[in-house]
């Protein structure tokens, strides 16, 4: 169950990785589409938190297209129905993120990844 | 009054036959939903405004669902797979993650619009190895900066819990303060042994004060609370038509959706099969 909205949240917190820790690799996913109510304040309210490049790389890892390389500054309906859609409905069920600085693997199992640290890696 | 966190690790005491007892038992359901919300009351959102929370130590998802059914959208953590696990089953809508806040957060900088937990904090007053990152300063330090760092600021972070001691308050308030919160704390019904609540109520970016604490014994105030949530229920429930969300684990529509994914040159879209859009087991 996790979704874009919290991947593109999400960086490494393993010791001493504060770095080019973001945004996580995601690795084998398989995912699963749920619908969810359309909230077009909280997509705007949301957008301020998101990182776009790193939004659009994983959208488009995930096999979606829909959004541009470019953040539009125009927030139409359709768009917003597609970041929707790449935020709220695309749920991660297996699969990995890796750290691009440390390389640690957090592991994503029926939709929970998996984001416990080893003794040595406790920061 | 027993102290589970006394017993063994949270991620043991909370194993499956334990989980599913707590999250059935409708005495604890109710004790649990009257104090999340009343500490959604104390993170005192702005009105009618959407927003992203963090429920740390989230469980089976007790305080999830009510986060759902007021409209707001969320994440939780928490250290128990089989707690979590029934939080699946009870498919609650927030994103969930295996996770010990004692060792910190990855979240980045104002990703969440506040927090709540619901007697959780308690837990991180156990040193469970001798190991010099899991004292319980330790811990929290670790804890409480990656969290200050994780919420937007201004904003609001309230912990109902179960101190034993005195000392364990300051311990946690110097911390807290030390990451960057201002703050304190918020003791509901003082003189009730029954219904006496406590409540860390911590803020970033300074400003605001913090609330009073409720008086009486517990039985007429609540209704209060109850009745200010109503409404906003009543209006979520307006905006959504019909209540919750379709669930979508609907065959032909994931077929569709799988289609049009390989379409589009998708090469993880899983084979289609007899297995194609049932419920799945959860199992870790
Ligand atoms: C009494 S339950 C409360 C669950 C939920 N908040 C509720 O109100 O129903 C305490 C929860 O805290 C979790 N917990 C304890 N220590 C934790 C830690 N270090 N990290 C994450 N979760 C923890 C336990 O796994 C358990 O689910």
């Amino acid at each position: 169950m996790v979704r874009l909205m919290t991947h593109n949240l999400l960086a490494c917190h393993a010791k001493g990785c504060t770095t080019n820790n973001f945004p996580l690799a995601l690795k084998d996913v398989q995912i699963e589409l749920r619908e969810s109510d359309f909230n077009p304040d909280f997509l705007k309210g949301f957008l301020p938190k998101l990182d776009w490049p790193a939004l659009v790389l994983a959208a488009r890892q995930l096999g979606d297209e829909t959004l541009p390389l470019q953040q539009p500054e125009m927030l139409d309906d359709e768009f917003l129905k597609n970041l929707h859609h790449v935020l709220l409905e695309i749920h991660i069920e297996e699969g990995s993120m890796t750290c691009p600085n440390c390389a640690h693997v957090y592991p994503i199992s029926n939709g929970i990844p998996n984001m416990l640290l080893a003794e040595h890696e406790i920061g | 009054m027993s102290r589970p966190e006394l017993v063994a690790p949270p991620e043991i005491y909370y194993g499956d036959t334990e989980a599913k007892k707590y999250t059935k038992n409708t005495r604890n359901q109710q004790i649990q939903a009257d104090m999340t919300y009343r500490a959604l009351e104390l993170l005192s959102l702005p009105p009618d405004e959407p927003a992203f929370l963090l429920d740390i130590g989230c469980g089976s998802g007790l305080s999830g669902e009510i986060l759902d059914e007021e409209g707001y959208m969320w994440a939780g953590v928490d250290v128990a797979p089989s707690m979590l696990e029934v939080a699946l089953e009870r498919e609650v809508e927030g994103d969930l993650f295996l996770q010990d806040i004692g060792q910190g957060f990855g979240f980045r900088p104002g990703s969440f619009d506040g927090a709540i937990s619901i007697s959780v904090l308690q837990w991180l007053l156990n040193a469970e190895t001798s190991h010099a990152t899991s004292s319980p300063p330790h811990r929290l330090t670790r804890f409480f900066t990656t969290l200050h760092s994780a919420l937007k600021n201004p904003s609001r972070a309230v912990f109902q819990f179960y101190p034993s001691s005195d000392d364990q308050i300051t311990l946690i308030s110097t911390i807290a303060q030390r990451a960057g919160f201002t703050g304190g704390l918020v003791i509901d019904y003082p003189n009730s042994n029954k219904a006496k609540k406590v409540f860390l109520c911590l803020m970033v970016g300074g400003g605001g004060h913090v609330p009073k604490g409720l008086d009486g014994d517990g039985d007429a105030a609540e209704d209060s609370t109850t009745a200010r949530f109503e409404r906003r229920r009543e209006r979520e429930r307006a905006r959504s038509r019909g209540g919750k969300r379709k669930s979508i684990k609907d065959r032909d529509w994931i077929l569709k959706k799988k289609e049009l994914y390989r379409k589009r040159g998708k090469e993880s879209v899983p084979n289609d099969s007899k297995f194609t859009g049932r419920r799945r087991k959860a199992i870790f």
